[in-house]
């Protein structure tokens, strides 16, 4: 149960959030398997759903979840299922075919580290398709993503993933679960709800590009081709946020709750009098590569701040385009259990890699890593001819 | 003229009774009888036999999941809403359509590659949550769409392309009889194995679809029927013979009866052993001196 404050915020952690801001954009099924840190998700899904008439089934498998949601999202309903990386693997094969069938899925990850980046963005499935991902800072700022998703899923007949993370999943936040409104969508009349059936009009909702005996049969190649064409029109719901762009000589892009860190750091750092900026990718696909040149213009060097090996450096770098360097700040960080949070979320660490980018100093070591750092062997040490 | 050659009928007058058009047996829900599977092939005729129950029991509104095997051409042909899935994945599809259009009548179409080697924990957990939808199997035994390998249907002795000397139980394992597998689950109501490789059959296993349909549009629970079907081409063998190579092999393993009706199981070894015994009934009977009424 939650309970509001005067202003009608209720304190309620990320997960129910995101949760209440899918049935306030009319999602009602979903269907998920358990794992941290995406567990809350389900858990509050199965609490909500049933009261606005709706459908939670807790799947017996991620491979179920997905296809249960794609029958649901077939007949025209809005639904969604979602996991965190591993999970989402099991899922990858349904997540291509699903876009080939143009189906408006609403995917929530969330995921155990930003390592999922590549994941997201260029997909583990099979063949040629994008989904748009939109990632939130906060459980604010993902009660208005996640039905954005819902529209934009709508409007474009893709999947939209929410790309979460253990700290948006779980934090407690003061939040109104607002209802946003967006343009009016036309009616889904390729939807199989089974109305046609006999009409001589029945509907198709398939990957292969089968027709019906009579209609024009596009084959894979004139679905693939058709999905190809639509990409580039989805790349113009790029979203980004920028800070201190303007007269910044070093800039660090960000996203997710990382950003919220590097944002932090950065007024720190502004307030000591240093010129660094900030840009928040708040799609990752499409990625704001745009902004990225027009900042790469006239910056010094831009940074690349993620929870990972380094993936989001690689966008960065084609949006710089050579014009200014770009250099991984960020790393691998997780706790113990490889769950949660680990000491590169945290606004000392943070402040001070951006710091060492803009002085041109080494990055410093993370307390406590130094043990976890690879030592190759002799014979790896060389260069095999 | 000879007699023999003389006319037989009489042209001299109008018949008394107008001529009696016959109706093509072509259901309603089938756009056109046509399609790209081979010659021989047992799948059209089960789907048309589907079709046929849904008809007898005008039931209007209809999805149908679609699975990937060599039916997946024929569902072009079907005027009925379409949600084709993933190989394997048809039962959870169909969980999702249901759910969300509890008013329609949803089945699901899938191979015994595509349902029992694939998708084999998909259609339990949908039957043992009892969702009010029907699963129809259509078994031959072999993945036709790559050219005939072996299944988990494939039964021993077949000869596969990938079971080249016959499927040996010490090598590759035993088949599975997926209608005994969902009789045991609390979810499932209706179960059924039918076949069409004679007449007899194709008007039982009508019988057996309309019932999974009566199971469903009665919210009773999960519905299933599974079809065996010819497959000359994945059995290496002419096509005439599919029906007789059916009975003779696929059928003596998977054998046709309803395996769970009103909550009462009979086991495929029950219905084995109920042929045999009828079998000797009509032996005895001959050898009485005929077969009694």
């Amino acid at each position: 149960m939650t309970t509001t404050d005067p202003t009608g915020r209720a304190l309620m952690e990320g997960s129910e959030a995101l949760v209440r801001a899918a049935i306030a954009a009319g999602c009602r099924f979903f269907a998920g398997y358990p794992m941290t840190p995406f567990t809350e998700v389900l858990e509050h899904f199965a609490a909500l759903l049933p009261d606005v008439g709706g459908t939670c089934i807790n799947a017996e498998s991620e491979i179920e979840a997905v296809g249960m949601a794609w029958g649901a999202v077939a007949t025209g309903a809005r639904a969604a299922t979602g996991s965190t990386g591993q999970g989402l693997a099991l899922m990858q094969e349904s997540f291509s075919e699903a876009t080939l069938a143009e189906l408006p899925l609403v995917i929530f990850n969330m995921s155990r580290s930003q390592g999922d980046y590549f994941q997201a963005t260029r997909g583990g499935g099979h063949g040629d398709y994008r989904h748009l991902v939109l990632a939130p800072q906060d459980a604010r700022e993902g009660i208005r993503l996640v039905q954005l998703a819902f529209h934009l899923a709508d409007k474009w007949r893709n999947p939209v993933m929410i790309y979460g993370d253990y700290l948006l999943a779980h934090t407690l936040e003061a939040v109104e679960v607002e209802t946003f409104e967006f343009p009016a969508l036309p009616p889904k009349d390729w939807a199989a709800t089974g109305e046609r059936t006999g009409t001589g009009a029945a509907v198709s909702v398939t990957p292969l590009g089968v027709a019906k005996h009579g209609q024009p049969d596009d084959g894979q190649e004139g679905r693939s081709q058709w999905i190809a064409t639509k990409m580039p029109l989805m790349e113009r719901e790029v979203r980004v946020e920028t800070g201190h762009c303007d007269d910044a000589e070093t800039v660090v892009v960000a996203f997710g709750s990382t950003a919220k860190f590097v944002k932090y750091a950065v007024a720190q750092l502004r307030d000591e009098g240093l010129r660094v900026g900030w840009i928040r990718p708040v799609t990752l696909w499409p990625f704001p590569y745009d902004t990225v040149r027009e900042v790469a213009a006239r910056v010094r060097v831009i940074g690349s701040y993620e929870i990972s090996s380094g993936q989001m450096v690689d966008d960065v770098r084609i949006g710089a385009a050579g014009l200014a360097p770009v250099e991984f700040i960020g790393g691998v960080s997780t706790d113990h259990s490889g769950f949660g949070l680990g000491r590169l979320l945290d606004v000392d660490e943070v402040r001070e890699r951006i710091r060492a980018l803009h002085t041109g100093a080494a990055q410093p070591v993370v307390p406590g890593y130094e043990r976890f750092t690879y030592r190759p062997a002799p014979h790896q040490l060389e260069v095999t001819p | 003229m000879s007699d023999l050659l003389g006319p037989v009928l009489d042209t001299s007058a109008a018949p008394v009774t107008a001529a009696r058009i016959v109706e093509p047996r072509i259901p309603r829900l089938l756009l056109t009888p046509d399609h790209h599977l081979c010659p021989g092939c047992g799948e059209p005729l089960a789907i048309r036999t589907l079709l046929q129950a849904i008809e007898d029991l005008g039931i209007e509104q209809v999805i149908c999941i679609l699975g990937i095997g060599c039916y997946t051409s024929f569902g072009a042909n079907l005027d009925v809403d379409l949600v084709q899935c993933l190989h394997g994945r048809a039962p959870s599809v169909a969980t999702g359509a249901k759910r969300m259009r509890p008013e329609a009548a949803v089945f699901t179409l899938q191979g015994d590659g595509d349902m029992v080697n694939e998708g084999l924990q998909e259609v339990l957990h949908t039957a043992a949550r009892g969702e009010h939808l029907t699963c129809v199997l259509l078994n031959n035994g072999v993945f036709g769409e790559t050219g005939g390998h072996m299944t988990a249907t494939t039964v021993i002795g077949q000869r596969t392309k990938n079971t080249i000397e016959g499927r040996d139980a010490e090598y590759h394992g035993y088949p599975i009889l997926i209608g005994d597998l969902i009789a045991r689950l609390e979810g499932a109501a209706y179960v059924a194995r039918g076949s069409v490789h004679n007449a007899g059959a194709v008007a039982r296993t009508t019988k057996m679809l309309r019932r999974a349909f009566e199971t469903q549009q009665r919210r009773e629970g999960f519905s299933f029927v599974e079809v065996l079907t010819m497959c000359p081409t994945g059995w290496f063998i002419p096509t005439g013979e599919g029906p007789d190579y059916l009975s003779s092999t696929l059928a003596e393993v998977h054998i046709m009866g309803e395996l769970k009706v009103d909550g009462v199981i009979r086991t495929t070894e029950e219905l084995h052993a109920e042929n045999v015994a009828r079998a000797a009934e009509l032996e005895a009977q001959l050898a009485r001196g005929g077969l009694e009424s």
